[in-house]
């Protein structure tokens, strides 16, 4: 490792340029500043404006953990919770699920293998908001396709209420962010998949094992380290998800779908008590906690 | 013979069927859209006709939207945005994660933490306080708002993926080159950053996307028309109160899916190595 001034008589600044550690810091100075303005003081911000009772256009005033108390007790925050957790479980299960099937398929000899991985993929690439859009149009209580069809094929008797009845409702955002997550989770799993040495398999016939067996003790277990990173991160996610909610369903009907962010955001910014919409945002962060803390003891043991 | 036509039976089955049901899932919507922005209204509408089909298409759709909306405006906004935030966050990514591949200094491992903790943060935990502080800088109402704020989760995300291909690249060449007189950041952006370029463009790529769709804070910083994203744009200025265009919005959505669509097959496999190396290291 150089020395500062190791190469006496050239100026000060090629010295600099030569340090490590001034590299170091002059290299990472402008990510850390953004970081400090535009995350780290506004969480601090959050913390602060959840503990007072302020709405829009007033300061108000320092009251504790009042609104976290009062959210405790509101049955309209409670449902809230109760949807995220809903929201997230089924979502997350139907993901996995079908993401290591679809990956399996993937990892298989076929012809066009490439173009139709890329069409796969479509759904997680294109905006959210615009084919949202398109799921809340194929929804729509008076022309859905999706009921065109399903009536059409003799599935259903009679159309679903998709957006108009709360059962309904929470089915259609688990569908949406299903379709619109599983490819993320079918390429993660579909990498891992082609890690694993074929020698295992190759093995694992001449010992005479079925391939539901072969999945089960080579695949899985091997998988185990993709799956674990995925799953950490899409809770996250799942958890502070808004845009899905807020265009399919904005919460309804009677609050059917409300999860915490887009509770936050009619608290705070439509009905203007900023005070206690912060304090709901808060609410994500012992989720975001626990994510971190099985994420980094994950990431020490690999 | 059996066998053959046994094994040819089964990969229909246990292989195509499935797929194609994906595949159907998957595009569906997508079809949707695109056959929806080119019928007519009365078509649109019709719960005569047969809906998966145009019998009469049409550009009306989208001759009222360029007529009635801003959208090309919107579209602009998205690029500036997304052209210029990828290009900070790429260049600061550039330099935290060669900082942290080949750089010893104290507080590097506290600063790789934090850049991964930072790619965690969900923006709807922030977004309410951030409101503020748009505010106290003045940005409110304007895209430079999000100029300034898309950095903060695009470069923690620039900086993990480049870490992992700067650490690829053995160190021997900067090495040479440093002992031949270049300066340690000379080395880096002359030997180490030409030979990144697959980790450069797909960061670069993957911001860009991010940005285009962005939706939480275009959503809560800009109120004026003139100054919204595609993304929020479609959405908010398309429907107003409770009538919905749906003819001008599934256009308006095909317009603004297809940059990306279009940005992802040029470089699809670009994507795929990037994606699995992102998602392998985590």
């Amino acid at each position: 490792m150089e020395q500062p001034g190791y190469r006496t008589g050239e100026p000060w600044y090629k010295r600099f340029l030569k340090s490590e550690a001034l590299t170091g810091y002059f290299l990472i100075s402008p990510a850390v500043f953004l970081m400090l303005v535009l995350l780290a003081y506004p969480f601090v911000l959050a913390v602060y404006i959840s503990m007072t009772d302020r709405v829009l256009g007033e300061p108000g005033s320092f009251i504790w953990f009042g609104n976290f108390l009062k959210l405790l007790q509101d049955s309209l925050f409670r449902q809230t919770v109760l949807n995220s957790f809903i929201y997230t479980v089924a979502t997350l299960s139907l993901k996995l699920f079908f993401g290591v099937i679809l990956a399996l398929l993937l990892n298989q000899e076929m012809p066009a293998r490439n173009l139709i991985r890329g069409a796969l993929l479509l759904p997680w690439v294109v905006p959210t908001s615009l084919s949202v859009l398109t799921w809340l149009w194929m929804f729509d209580s008076l022309f859905s396709v999706v009921n065109y069809i399903l009536l059409g094929l003799g599935l259903i008797q009679k159309k679903i209420p998709w957006l108009g009845d709360p059962f309904w409702a929470m089915v259609s955002v688990v569908i949406v962010n299903t379709w619109r997550g599983l490819p993320f989770f079918a390429v993660s799993f579909l990498a891992g998949l082609m890690t694993i040495p074929k020698e295992l398999y190759e093995a694992a016939e001449t010992d005479g094992a079925k391939q539901f067996r072969q999945f089960w003790h080579i695949t899985l277990p091997l998988l185990q380290p993709v799956i674990a990173v995925v799953v950490l991160f899409t809770t996250i996610w799942t958890f502070a998800d808004f845009q899905i909610v807020y265009i399919l369903t904005h919460g309804g009907p009677i609050n059917a779908t409300q999860i915490f962010a887009t509770m936050a955001y009619d608290v705070a910014l439509v009905a203007g008590r900023i005070g206690e919409g912060s304090a709901i945002s808060l609410f994500l962060f012992p989720a975001l906690l626990i994510v971190i803390i099985f994420m980094l003891k994950f990431l020490r043991r690999e | 013979m059996r066998r053959k036509r046994f094994r040819t039976l089964k990969r229909i089955v246990g292989l195509y069927l499935p797929l194609a049901a994906f595949l159907l899932f998957a595009l569906f919507p997508f079809y949707w859209m695109l056959i929806s922005s080119f019928k007519p209204n009365p078509e649109l509408y019709s719960l005569k006709a047969n809906r998966l089909w145009i019998a009469h298409p049409t550009l009306d759709q989208f001759r009222d939207l360029f007529a009635k909306t801003a959208v090309l405006q919107w579209l602009f906004n998205s690029f500036f945005v997304s052209l210029l935030t990828s290009v900070i966050s790429m260049g600061f990514g550039i330099m935290a994660g060669y900082a942290l591949a080949r750089l010893k200094f104290p507080g590097a491992q506290g600063f790789g933490l934090a850049t991964f903790i930072t790619y965690l943060v969900p923006t709807t935990l922030i977004f309410i306080p951030l409101v503020r502080v748009v505010q106290s800088m003045g940005l409110s109402n304007s895209i430079w708002s999000l100029v300034v704020t898309y950095p903060t989760f695009l470069i923690p995300f620039c900086t993990w993926m480049l870490i992992a291909y700067f650490k690829s690249i053995p160190k021997d060449m900067e090495e040479c080159a440093m002992i031949d007189g270049c300066s340690r950041i000379g080395a880096m952006v002359r030997i180490v950053l030409p030979m990144a370029i697959p980790g450069v463009i797909f960061s670069g790529m993957f911001s860009f996307t991010l940005s285009w769709n962005e939706f939480v804070y275009a959503l809560t910083f800009i109120s004026s028309t003139a100054h919204k994203t595609m993304s929020v744009a479609v959405p908010t200025e398309l429907i107003r109160g409770d009538a919905y265009f749906w003819g001008e919005l599934m256009a308006a959505s095909l317009l603004g899916s297809v940059p990306v669509a279009l940005l992802y097959s040029f470089f699809m496999d670009y994507f795929v190595s990037g994606l699995t190396a992102g998602a392998l290291k985590g």
